[in-house]
C-alpha cells in the first residue's frame, strides 16, 4: 500500500520543490516591484503643496532648521558645531551647537554635498523641501522590514502600503515641512526593526547596527526617550512572562551600553543620558536582566535540589541588599524637585502638569489632547483594524509580536495626551492593520486551497487525523468563495476610501504652507495672501542689519530666517523670563512698554492682525497667553484685569486695562479708516465679529512704518526720546541726545 | 540544629557549584576570566572616582562604560560559542568572534571620541 504512493510521490516531490523555489523567486521579484511602487507613492502623495503653491518651506520651526542648514552648507561642520547665534534671544544669544538636534540638518547637508559633488546643481532650499518625502519612502520600507520580521512578507507589504498613505504621517512630512519628525519616524521604525531582528536571530552584528540606528534616532528627535523606555519595558515583559532567552540578553545588554555612550555623544543630550530619570528604566532593567541571566546559568549547571538551596540563600541575602540600594536610589531621586524628569516628560506622564506649572508648554496647540474626530481624520479605517491586528498577534504569541502589542498600547496612551504624538501612533497602527489584513487573507485563501485538496483527498483513502483539521475550514465551503470575494471587494473599497481620504487629506488639509494663505473669491478665483513674506522682505530692505525686532515668539524663526534681523524671542522658548518680558511689554500701557523695549535696544515691533481679512491666528487671539505668561513672572500683570466678567472682549465693554494695552493699540491703530471694507469709521473686527471699543486714538510712543496689503502684519518703530520735557525739569533746557538716560523721565520701573 | 543544616547545605551548594563549573571547557573559562578582569577594572575606576571626584565626568563615564561594555560583549560571545546552547548550533564560532570584534571596534571608537 505504501510503495505505490511513495512511487507516485517521488517525482512529484522534486517537481514540487523546483516549482516552489521558482514560486519563491517570482514572489521575491513581485515584492521588490511592489516596494518600489510603495516608495513612489509615499513620495508623490506628499508633493501637493509644491504643485499647489511653490517649493517653499512651511510653518515656523522648519525655517529655523533651514537657516541652520544654510549655515552648515556655507561654513562647514566645525563652525556649525561651535556656532553661537547672536541674532536671536537678544541680548542673550543662543548656543546652537549645544541645543539643536543635529540629525536632520546633518542629513540634509550631507545629501546637498553629495548631490553637488556629482554636479547636480540643487540648491539647499530644494534639498530641504524634498528631504521629508524621501525619508517617508524610506520609512515605508523600514515598516515592511519590521512587519516581515513579525509576521511575514505579506503583512510587511500591507503595512508598508498603509504607512505610505496614512494622513497622520503625511501631515508632518509633506514637501516643505522640514522638521525633525521627517527623519525621526524613519529612524524610529528602523531601530525597532533592527531590535526585532536581533531578538529573532541573536546575532551581535545586528545588535551593533541597532545601537547605530538608535544613535541616529537620538541625533534626530527628542522623542528618542520613547525608544529607550519601550525596549526595557518589553524586556521586562519577556522576563516576567517566562520568555527569557539568551537572544534577549544579546539584543538588550549591548544596546544599553553602546546606546548610552552614543547618546552622550550628542551635545544636546550630553550627560542627561546618565543623569535624568528618562534613562533610569534602561539601567534598572539592565541590572535585572543580568540577575536573571545569572539565575538561569546557575540553574543550568546545578541539580534541582541544590538550586533550591541556592535560591533560599540568595533571596534572604539579596533582599536586604536590594532594600538598601532602593532606599538610596529613592532618596537621590526624590531630592530633586521634578524627580529627575524633564518638563516635557512630566507633561506626558501627568497631563495636567503643564497647565499648572509651565504655561508655555500648555499654550502650544500641538500639545493639547486630541479629540475623537482627529483619530478618524488621522488614521482613518486603521482605527478599526488595530484591534483585529492585536488578536492576530496573539496567534501565536512570539517575542516580536509581544513587542508590537506593547508598542501600540503605549503609543495609544501617549497620543491621547498630546495630539502631536499621533505621529508615533501612525507606524504602530499601520503595522497592526497590515498584520490583520494579511492574516484575514491568509485564512480565507487557505480555506479555498484546502477545499480543493479536500476534493482530491475524498477520492483517496482519507487519513483520520488530517480530515479532523481540514473539517474546521470546510463548513464554510459553499460560502468561502463568496466570503473571499466579499473581502476582496471590501479591501478594494477600504483601499479606495482610504486612498481617497488620504489623498484628500494630503491635498486639502495638510498641504498648506501657512506662510502663504489662500481663499476662494466669489467667482471661484483663488486669492493669495502673501502678507508674511511681504513684511519680512520690507524689513530686510528697509531696516539696518543690526536693528532688533520685537514680536511674539511664534514669528521669531521666520524673522531671523527670512528678514535676517535680530529678534528678542523665538520658537525655541528656552527662556521663560525673556518671553514673559515681551508678554509684559505687550500687555502694558504705551509708556511702560516703550521703556521695556527701549531697555532691550528694540527698534521695531511686529504685530500680526487678522481683523481685516478674518485670519483667526493673530496676536489678539493669542493675547491672553501673553498675559498669562507675563503674569507668571511679573505679578503686576493680572489676567482678571483684562477680562470683563470672565470674558475676553475687545469691544466697548472691554476693561480699561485692555483698551490701553500696547497690543490693542498696535493692532487697531487706524483700523477705523480701512478703505477695503468701506466701514465708514466703524472699526469692525472680522475675527472677533464686533466693533472695537476704542477708536480714533493716536500713538504717543510708537509710529507706524509699514502695514501689509491685507493689514495682516503691522510694523511699528519706537519713537526716539523727546529732547525737551515740558513741565518736569524746567532748568535743564539743553538738548539731549537720543540715547539720554531714562531716569530723567522719573517714572516707576516695572522691573523693580 | 537548623542552623548547622543550613550551613551544611550552603557548603554542599558551593561544592556542587565548584564541581559543575570545573566541568566547563577551557575556552569558556578564558572568556570568564576576561569578563572578571573587565568588571574588576570598572570597580577600580569607580573607587578611584569616589576618592578623587568625578571631574571630568566624560572621561569617567567613558572609562567605566568601556569596561562594562567589553564585559557585556564577552558574555555575548560566550553565549554564542557555548556548545550547550541549542539556539546557536548553526552559528560558527568564527562568525561569533567576528561579530564580537566588530562590536568592540564600534564601542572603542565611540569611547575614543567621548573621552575628551
Amino acid at each position: 500500500m505504501a510503495s505505490p504512493e511513495s512511487a507516485v510521490n517521488g517525482p512529484t516531490m522534486t517537481a514540487g520543490a523546483a516549482s516552489k523555489s521558482l514560486r519563491n523567486a517570482f514572489g521575491g521579484v513581485i515584492a521588490f516591484i511592489i516596494l518600489v511602487l510603495i516608495g513612489v507613492l509615499a513620495f508623490s502623495i506628499r508633493l501637493f503643496s509644491v504643485i499647489k503653491y511653490e517649493s517653499v518651506i512651511h510653518e515656523f520651526d522648519p525655517y529655523f532648521n533651514y537657516r541652520v542648514t544654510q549655515f552648515l552648507s556655507k561654513n562647514g561642520i566645525y563652525d556649525f558645531w561651535n556656532w553661537f547665534d547672536d541674532r536671536t534671544w537678544y541680548p542673550l544669544g543662543r548656543v546652537i551647537g549645544g541645543t539643536v538636534y543635529p540629525g536632520l540638518t546633518l542629513t540634509a547637508g550631507t545629501i546637498w554635498k553629495v548631490v553637488n559633488s556629482l554636479n547636480i546643481p540643487l540648491s539647499v532650499e530644494t534639498v530641504c523641501v524634498f528631504t521629508a518625502p524621501i525619508f517617508s519612502a524610506f520609512a515605508s520600507w523600514a515598516a515592511y522590514l519590521l512587519t516581515k520580521e513579525v509576521k511575514g512578507p505579506g503583512a510587511g507589504l500591507t503595512a508598508a502600503a498603509l504607512l505610505a498613505m496614512v494622513p497622520s504621517y503625511i501631515s508632518r512630512s509633506v514637501a516643505g515641512s522640514y522638521d525633525n519628525e521627517a527623519v525621526a519616524i524613519f529612524a524610529l521604525v528602523f531601530t525597532f526593526y533592527l531590535y526585532i531582528k536581533t531578538l529573532n536571530t541573536g546575532s551581535l552584528f545586528y545588535a551593533t547596527l541597532n545601537a547605530l540606528a538608535y544613535f541616529y534616532m537620538v541625533c534626530s528627535w527628542g522623542g528618542y526617550t520613547f525608544i529607550i523606555n519601550l525596549i526595557p519595558m518589553h524586556v521586562l515583559l519577556c522576563i516576567v512572562t517566562g520568555r527569557y532567552s539568551s537572544r534577549l540578553y544579546i539584543a538588550y545588554a549591548p544596546l544599553v551600553v553602546l546606546g548610552t555612550l552614543l547618546a552622550s555623544l550628542v551635545p544636546v543630550v550630553g550627560f542627561n543620558a546618565v543623569l535624568t530619570s528618562e534613562h533610569f528604566a534602561s539601567f534598572l532593567v539592565f541590572i535585572i536582566i543580568h540577575v536573571v541571566a545569572l539565575a538561569y546559568y546557575i540553574k543550568g549547571i546545578l541539580s534541582p535540589k541544590m538550586f533550591k538551596v541556592a535560591v533560599t540563600l540568595v533571596v534572604s541575602v539579596g533582599l536586604a541588599v536590594c532594600c538598601a540600594v532602593i532606599a538610596i536610589l529613592i532618596a537621590v531621586v526624590a531630592s530633586s524637585p521634578t524627580k529627575g524628569w524633564s518638563g516635557r516628560s512630566l507633561t506626558l506622564l501627568d497631563p495636567t502638569y503643564a497647565s499648572k506649572y509651565i504655561p508655555i508648554i500648555a499654550s502650544v496647540s500641538e500639545h493639547q489632547p486630541p479629540t475623537w474626530p482627529s483619530y478618524f481624520m488621522d488614521i482613518n479605517v486603521l482605527a478599526f483594524l488595530v484591534p483585529a491586528g492585536i488578536i492576530a498577534c496573539f496567534m501565536p504569541l512570539t517575542d516580536s509580536s509581544s513587542f508590537v502589542i506593547l508598542y501600540i498600547v503605549t503609543s495609544v496612551y501617549f497620543s491621547g495626551v498630546m495630539v502631536r504624538l499621533m505621529l508615533v501612533l501612525a507606524p504602530a497602527a499601520c503595522i497592526l492593520s497590515g498584520i490583520a489584513l494579511s492574516e484575514a487573507f491568509n485564512v480565507l485563501t487557505r480555506s479555498i486551497k484546502n477545499r480543493k485538496k479536500e476534493k482530491e483527498n475524498v477520492e483517496k483513502k482519507p487519513t483520520p487525523s488530517k480530515t479532523e483539521k481540514r473539517l474546521l475550514v470546510l463548513p464554510l465551503e459553499a460560502s468561502v468563495i463568496a466570503v473571499l470575494l466579499l473581502v476582496l471587494l471590501g479591501a478594494f473599497y477600504v483601499v479606495f476610501s482610504v486612498q481617497v481620504h488620504c489623498v484628500w487629506a494630503a491635498a486639502e488639509a495638510y498641504s498648506a504652507p501657512s506662510i502663504v494663505l489662500t481663499s476662494h473669491s466669489n467667482d471661484g478665483g483663488l486669492h493669495v495672501f502673501d502678507d508674511f513674506r511681504e513684511a519680512y522682505s520690507w524689513l530686510s530692505h528697509n531696516t539696518d542689519v543690526d536693528d532688533k525686532v520685537a514680536s511674539w515668539w511664534d514669528y521669531g524663526y521666520q524673522t531671523t530666517a527670512m528678514a535676517n534681523r535680530t529678534v528678542l524671542v523665538d520658537n525655541n522658548t528656552w527662556n521663560n523670563t525673556h518671553i514673559a518680558t515681551v508678554g509684559t511689554a505687550m500687555s502694558s500701557p504705551e509708556k511702560q512698554a516703550w521703556e521695556i523695549f527701549h531697555s532691550l535696544d528694540v527698534k521695531y515691533v511686529l504685530v500680526v492682525f487678522g481683523g481685516v481679512v478674518g485670519y483667526p491666528s493673530d496676536d489678539i487671539n493669542k493675547f491672553l497667553w501673553m498675559v498669562r505668561i507675563g503674569g507668571g513672572v511679573f505679578p503686576h500683570i493680572k489676567e482678571p484685569d483684562y477680562l470683563r466678567d470672565g470674558q475676553y472682549r475687545i469691544d466697548a465693554q472691554a476693561t480699561p486695562t485692555m483698551l490701553n494695552c500696547l497690543m490693542y493699540k498696535l493692532s487697531y491703530f487706524r483700523s477705523d479708516f480701512i478703505p477695503i471694507h468701506k466701514t465708514d469709521g466703524k472699526g469692525f473686527d472680522r475675527v472677533r465679529r464686533t466693533e472695537i471699543g476704542k477708536k480714533h486714538f493716536k500713538l504717543t510712543h510708537f509710529e507706524e512704518v509699514f502695514t501689509t496689503h491685507h493689514w495682516m502684519v503691522r510694523i511699528y518703530k519706537l519713537k526716539p526720546q523727546r529732547n525737551r520735557i515740558r513741565g518736569k525739569t524746567k532748568k535743564s533746557k539743553s538738548s539731549r541726545s537720543v540715547s539720554s538716560k531714562r531716569d530723567v523721565r522719573g517714572k516707576r520701573n516695572p522691573w523693580h | 540544629m537548623g542552623r548547622s543544616s543550613t550551613v551544611k547545605e550552603t557548603q554542599a551548594l558551593f561544592q556542587s557549584l565548584r564541581s559543575a563549573y570545573a566541568a566547563t571547557p577551557n575556552n569558556l573559562k578564558i572568556i570568564d576570566v576576561f569578563v572578571g578582569f573587565a568588571v574588576l577594572t570598572a570597580i577600580i575606576q569607580v573607587v578611584y572616582m569616589a576618592v578623587v571626584g568625578s571631574f571630568p565626568f566624560n572621561s569617567f563615564l567613558s572609562g567605566v562604560l568601556s569596561c562594562i561594555g567589553t564585559a557585556v560583549l564577552a558574555v555575548c560571545l560566550r553565549i554564542q560559542v557555548n556548545k550547550d546552547n541549542k539556539e546557536f548550533k548553526d552559528v560558527a564560532p568564527e562568525r561569533a568572534f567576528a561579530d564580537f570584534i566588530l562590536c568592540n571596534l564600534v564601542l572603542h571608537l565611540v569611547i575614543m571620541n567621548f573621552m575628551g
